[in-house]
């Protein structure tokens, strides 16, 4: 972790490394919107907002604000050059299709199957689902970020979501303070542990069985 | 070929019990005019479809909040508290949707069909108890079409037949809530005269507009704007 960054930027920065020139992407609310921040040099991507914009930019200078021209969670931000507006219908029609590549969203629980729970717990007031089942269920690749545990320490990693799910065997990497895992078909793969954590500390926070791979990488 | 309306003729379609779409994405699209107007009719109980209950202060949030509205079908309503007490303490009735499902169902509405098939949520509580069909193998869930007595749209521009076009991202759900109204309301910020929209750029053709008001602009503050005591809730509105 470099001085002074918070897990979040970590999280976020390490979910930007898995952008690839050229994709369109989409993020969700909340600290995914942190990705846009640490864009890998050479790589350009399209940032699809659900609310009717191909071509999202970074936000506008202080005073510069325009108050039609705002992200999906409605703060304002730029367009670039080839950018198009459209209605909510093909914004969603492009994430339907197939044509979103990536998207990031935060998570409550994931499963060892690659279920993602992040839109509602019983008993709690729901926010309600947005786009997070059209993305989730999707895009062609959806990683999940969050923190490794709850407030509590128990884990949300599980080998069966508890929550009610916003898309069944969705995710394909999930990225956490501490740890990075790949859904594959035999279950969740660990490929990189954030120092300082340690191999035994992740397995026992994880509810879910993880796989171990020949080597792990550690990300200092 | 006039649909020039007063505001106050406008409003003679939004009556108590009535169901309204709207147009909006947090606040942003959402007819501040029109809003203010149905708030000064003292109109009650209606039924809203839209994307979301905006802010508090902002957009639909101030027909929520001033305690207008008996049922909402929608697709979030992090953004406004008040949706949620109001939800819980039983008062309004919250029926949600994937904002592309709530989208469509709007859009098959609005040009005349009866519902879509659509997969999203399959394999989730939204899917429980909605009757499904298989083609070709795959397993969709059959949606209802959405219409309203009314829907009310926020446009950048409008001619007196109706031509509208949008502002950036203010588009969002208004071109299908436009279609989807049995009387559909623009508010323009600037109303031009016939002939001065390009054919080729007009969004939504004015045959699905019923009238076209003159709007006063936003007459709330963003939740991005400066303010003190009431962040991120939207302040309230601006005399």
């Amino acid at each position: 972790m470099g001085v002074g960054e918070t897990s979040r930027d970590r999280i976020a920065r390490r979910a930007a490394a898995e952008l690839k020139d050229g994709m369109v992407v989409n993020l969700g609310i909340g600290i995914p919107t942190l990705v846009a921040d640490f864009i890998p040099n050479g790589i350009e991507v399209v940032f699809h907002a659900e609310n009717g914009i191909l071509g999202a930019g970074p936000s506008p200078a202080p005073g510069e604000e325009d108050g039609f021209l705002c992200n999906a969670g409605g703060y304002p931000v730029t367009i670039v050059e080839g950018a198009s507006y459209c209605d909510s219908a093909i914004a969603f029609a492009m994430i339907r299709r197939g044509c979103v590549d990536m998207t990031v969203l935060g998570a409550l629980e994931v499963s060892e199957q690659g279920d993602l729970a992040n839109w509602i717990v019983p008993g709690k007031r729901a926010a309600g689902i947005g786009g997070a089942m059209e993305l989730a269920q999707k895009a062609k690749k959806v990683v999940a970020i969050m923190n490794h545990v709850n407030k509590d320490g128990a884990p949300k990693i599980k080998k069966r979501c508890e929550l009610p799910l916003t898309a069944p065997a969705c995710v394909d990497l999930i990225i956490t303070d501490m740890a990075v895992m790949e859904v594959t078909a035999d279950g969740l793969l660990l490929q990189e542990i954030m120092l300082p954590h340690t191999l035994e500390e992740v397995v026992r926070c994880t509810e879910a069985s993880l796989k171990l791979p020949e080597e792990i990488i550690y990300i200092p | 070929m006039n649909k020039q309306r007063s505001l106050e003729e406008a409003l003679d379609w939004i009556t108590d019990g009535c169901t309204l779409m709207y147009g909006g994405f947090g606040g942003i699209g959402t007819p501040p005019t029109i809003i203010e107007g149905i708030l000064d009719k003292g109109v009650r109980d209606l039924t809203l479809i839209g994307n979301d209950t905006g802010f508090p202060w902002i957009g639909i949030g101030r027909l929520v909040t001033e305690g207008r509205v008996r049922k909402v079908i929608t697709s979030h309503i992090g953004s406004n508290p008040n949706a949620g007490r109001m939800m819980e303490d039983g008062r309004m009735e919250i029926i949600f949707y994937p904002q592309g499902t709530l989208a469509e169902k709007i859009r098959a509405g609005g040009v005349g069909l009866g519902g879509i098939l659509v997969d999203v949520g399959m394999g989730t509580t939204i899917a429980e108890g909605k009757e499904t069909v298989v083609i070709e193998g795959r397993t969709f869930l059959v949606e209802p079409a959405l219409t309203a007595d009314v829907a009310i749209v926020h446009a950048s521009k409008a001619d007196p037949y109706g031509n509208l076009v949008y502002d950036k991202s203010g588009r969002n759900f208004n071109p299908l809530v436009a279609m989807a109204g049995e009387r559909t309301i623009a508010e323009a910020d600037e109303i031009v005269p016939i002939g001065s929209l390009d054919p080729e750029l007009i969004v939504t053709p004015g045959i699905f507009v019923n009238a076209v008001i003159a709007g006063k602009g936003v007459n709330w503050q963003w939740v991005w704007e400066k303010r003190a005591a009431t962040e991120s809730q939207g302040g309230p509105p601006r005399s």
